[in-house]
């Protein structure tokens, strides 16, 4: 049984179909595959593609840059006896690590049926008493300003009349580019994030790979992060951001560092990062001076002290205790808190501990929210939640359950051609976006990049400004944190009471 | 829909209700029967200094428990039911009202901020604690006076014509979101803040929520409740001018802000309008307004709902329709209607500045 033994798993459920009347052999598919699905065979003096049945991830980057349009991926259910327990997954599972004995690495976010609580909620709407307003003719304003507040005029102390709100970071709509580093993503990506987020007046952050010099010039609007393993952290590096985070956790690995395997640190990479050629980049799991809370008030007050007193941004995973958790941050002098929940994406992940580590981010926003307006410090704080948002309704939702901001990253992915295929990890990324093989970036043009984020930001602006107009709202901060917008269907009474939110009818 | 109305005398002439009766009764129209109110401003002059309560109660067992709750926290001066003629509105709850100090912070002139402190909290235990028990009315020198019922039957019921007051302030309502009942009818008091508002606040979710972290408790189950707290806090509180807390309530728009010059006008703008943003209202509103300071107005920035003001020597009146302010006084110098988010501000003649509606230049309001 020598090929059961080497069987690494079960076949794709996946398949590339070609047409063969359309195809004329250009070979164009097997080039585009970066999987090796496809490869070109010469039968009866005829050049065809033919798929090996294997690799197929369903990115459909074949299909769609076919010149004939001869290629159509099917999926189909693997032919297992159907059982409740044994599903295709969970055995092409087994088959592969007791292949290989090595952690089951993926990417992107959760793909687990757990609850998504943005589809069970739903928003008011204007009928007879108060008029909705039409975006289209009155102004709908959606200005959001990012930092520590002061709680009432007086305490300002004369201070408000000689710019108080510079020591804020205003956006023009509560929207930013989540934190993916330059390793994880190329440079292409970043540069279109980053001018978009100029243009747009939004932020970007950096992830953990440091900031390249080719993205200096987008620095005004840049969240940089410092991050367990201190990638790229330098005396200027902490002048140059608008703002620093302080990365304790993500959604899509709680508990564990981030890593960059040795053949992804390229020359860019390694200079960037501040390490070998070659090297594994392995962030530890904690951060290795913060061992308690009183250790990250030291780290936020360093970060202060060495970036000029820029506003400092803790961001950590949604976990059970997430609301105390969150309660000391901002104790401790965090200016924003950035909460990242279950479905959070990820570059390269151990699935085990993507899909059954954490909790739903609406469940920890509302529970924060709460917690730092009962003990009276929410202004201290400006929160941004992220993890899973796929439209501007779970923008919106957010802002209501009392999100400042909201973060996109897989959305910018697929803005920019990702299919989710979740196989980030590999390096191999056919759309160019989460690979620096030379050839594959180079797929991803940043110009076309920059088009298809501002596209996604303004069709975003303008449904979040339809969906505040007919609520009757012309300004975002009446929305944010205005719980009595939602309703809740299908939902258990415990869920609705940790949501914050009645249920629809009531 | 509802009906507004008031008028003051800035140099505190007083006079009895039956003007604003005439300004409010003639907005019929603008209700349906199931609330009206009003409020009255220096009727007790006997008790300047202490707190009067007006507290309505659903039944007798409530009054004691009520009343057991005010004697523990304050000296009780002078007590007794609320006169009222009930052939015609039978069915009412037990009105009662008490001339009281507190017993912590008496009313000595350095501890007045505690004072007031420690009465709304009190006020807010009161009407949280106890569901059959509620202070509708808790100023000083003043009193709000109302129910479910018309203009008229409301005036009639509380016998409106026996009290003396220089500023007046009268609602006729609408009620559409929230049920009809005696405590959901306006004005909505708070010491020495009371509002009357024809609309409905869309942000009432968060403006509540920003107040419950002041220790405001909203219990009448309608949006206009947080109106007058926001008052409360704005401007005896956090000290803002009316004006500034006119701004936090119907600010400018953030690109009229921004076209300003650089400066410390912009600057305070830029400033209120972020620690406050939790505060503005948002939704259809014309909200009337008293306070010791005077009277005012505000709507919000796209003019949703009416509000004129008309002048005739040392007095000012408010309406939502230009006929009424006829009503109350045939003899109008002028009538203007402010622009759309632009307030009106009238303050009694012991204070400087005395009337005025704030330009919008500022503002960017009205365009």
């Amino acid at each position: 049984m020598a090929i059961a033994v080497n069987t690494p798993g079960l076949r794709s459920s996946f398949r590339p179909v070609f047409e063969r009347e359309a195809c004329d052999g250009c070979g164009q598919c097997a080039l585009e595959c970066s999987f090796n699905e496809i490869r070109m065979e010469t039968r009866a003096g005829q050049k065809i593609p033919v798929a090996n049945g294997r690799a197929c991830g369903a990115c459909h980057r074949c299909e769609l840059t076919c010149p004939r349009g001869a290629i159509r991926i099917t999926g189909e259910p693997l032919a297992l006896r159907p059982h409740g327990v044994w599903r295709p997954e969970a055995v092409n599972r087994i088959h592969l690590q007791a292949a290989s004995g090595a952690v089951t690495l993926t990417g992107m976010g959760a793909d687990t049926d757990v609850p998504i609580y943005f589809d069970r909620l739903l928003f008011n709407a204007c009928q007879v008493t108060n008029p909705s307003i039409d975006p289209q003719r009155e102004l709908m304003e959606t200005v959001t300003y990012l930092g520590r507040k002061a709680l009432s005029w007086q305490d300002l102390d004369g201070e408000g009349e000689r710019g108080y709100h510079r020591s804020l970071i205003p956006l023009s709509m509560p929207l930013v580019f989540a934190p993916m580093s330059y390793g994880s993503i190329n440079l292409n990506f970043q540069l279109a994030m980053a001018r978009v987020a100029q243009k747009k007046g939004l932020l970007w952050y950096s992830g953990e790979g440091g900031l390249h010099r080719d993205l200096y010039p987008y620095s005004d609007c840049v969240v940089l992060q410092v991050a367990s393993g201190r990638f790229g952290v330098s005396r200027e590096y902490l002048q140059l951001g608008r703002a620093y985070q302080i990365k304790i956790g993500q959604g899509a690995k709680p508990g564990i560092g981030g890593h960059l395997p040795g053949e992804k640190v390229l020359p860019g990479i390694s200079e960037t990062r501040m390490i070998p050629l070659g090297s594994d980049a392995i962030s530890p799991a904690p951060q290795h001076d913060i061992y308690s809370i009183e250790d990250l008030r030291l780290l936020i007050y360093a970060l202060k002290e060495a970036s000029g007193y820029k506003p400092v941004c803790v961001k950590i995973a949604a976990v059970h205790n997430v609301a105390a958790i969150a309660s000391g941050i901002v104790r401790a002098g965090a200016d924003m808190l950035y909460l990242d929940g279950y479905r959070g994406g990820s570059g390269a992940t151990p699935a085990i501990v993507r899909d059954n580590v954490g909790i739903p981010l609406e469940l920890a926003l509302a529970a924060v929210d709460q917690r730092l307006r009962d003990e009276r410090i929410r202004h201290q704080a400006s929160i941004i939640a992220a993890g899973g948002i796929r439209n501007s309704a779970d923008v919106m939702k957010a802002i209501a359950l009392g999100a400042d901001a909201v973060a996109i990253g897989s959305a910018c992915l697929v803005a920019c051609g990702c299919h989710v295929c979740q196989r980030c990890n590999s390096g191999k990324c056919p759309w160019g976006i989460t690979t620096n093989d030379e050839q594959l970036a180079a797929r991803l043009d940043p110009d076309w990049a920059e088009e298809r984020l501002t596209n996604l930001v303004e069709g975003w602006h303008h449904e979040m400004q339809e969906i505040m107009g007919l609520n009757g709202i012309y300004d975002i901060g009446s929305f944010r944190g205005n719980r009595l917008i939602l309703r809740g269907v299908g939902l258990s009474d415990r869920e609705l009471s940790v949501l914050g939110i009645k249920h629809a009818g009531e | 829909m509802c009906g507004i109305a008031g008028l003051i005398s800035q140099k505190k002439i007083k006079e009895n209700g039956s003007r604003i009766k005439k300004g409010i009764v003639l907005q019929t129209e603008r209700g349906n029967g199931l609330g009206a109110g009003y409020a009255a401003y220096g009727i007790y002059p006997e008790f300047p200094d202490l707190y009067a309560i007006h507290l309505m109660v659903a039944h007798r067992h409530g009054l004691e428990v009520a009343q057991k709750f005010l004697e523990e926290h304050f000296f009780i001066h002078a007590a007794g039911q609320i006169p009222v003629w009930d052939r015609q509105i039978t069915d009412h709850p037990l009105l009662f009202r008490y001339f009281v100090e507190p017993r912590r912070y008496r009313t000595e002139q350095k501890l007045l901020q505690q004072a007031d402190d420690y009465t709304i909290e009190k006020v807010m235990e009161l009407n949280r604690i106890f569901e059959d028990a509620f202070v509708f009315s808790s100023g000083k020198n003043m009193g709000v006076f109302k129910g479910v019922g018309t203009p008229q039957e409301i005036y009639d019921f509380y016998l409106l014509d026996d009290y003396e007051g220089y500023c007046w302030l009268a609602h006729n309502r609408f009620p559409t979101n929230t049920p009809g009942w005696w405590g959901g009818a306006h004005p909505f008091n708070l010491l020495s803040y009371s509002i009357v508002h024809n609309g409905e606040i869309s942000s009432y979710g968060i403006n509540r929520r920003f107040l419950e972290g002041f220790g405001y408790y909203c219990r009448m189950q309608t949006d206009s409740e947080v109106v007058a707290y926001l008052l409360d806090l704005l401007i005896r509180r956090h000290k803002l001018s009316i004006e500034e807390a006119t701004l936090v309530l119907a600010p400018p728009y953030w690109v009229a802000v921004e076209q300003q010059a650089d400066g410390p006008l912009r600057d305070k703008l830029l400033a209120l309008k972020i620690i406050y943003e939790a505060a503005m209202l948002n939704g259809p509103f014309a909200i009337l307004a008293a306070c010791t300071e005077g009277l005012f107005s505000i709507t919000d920035n796209t003019k949703l709902r009416p509000m004129t003001v008309g002048r005739a020597g040392d007095y000012a009146y408010f309406a939502s329709e230009v006929s009424a302010l006829y009503e109350m006084e045939d003899g109008l110098e002028s009538v203007t209607t402010p622009r759309a988010g632009q307030p009106c501000i009238v303050r009694l003649e012991e204070s400087d500045d005395a009337a005025h509606c704030l330009e919008p230049d500022y503002a960017g309001k009205g365009a």
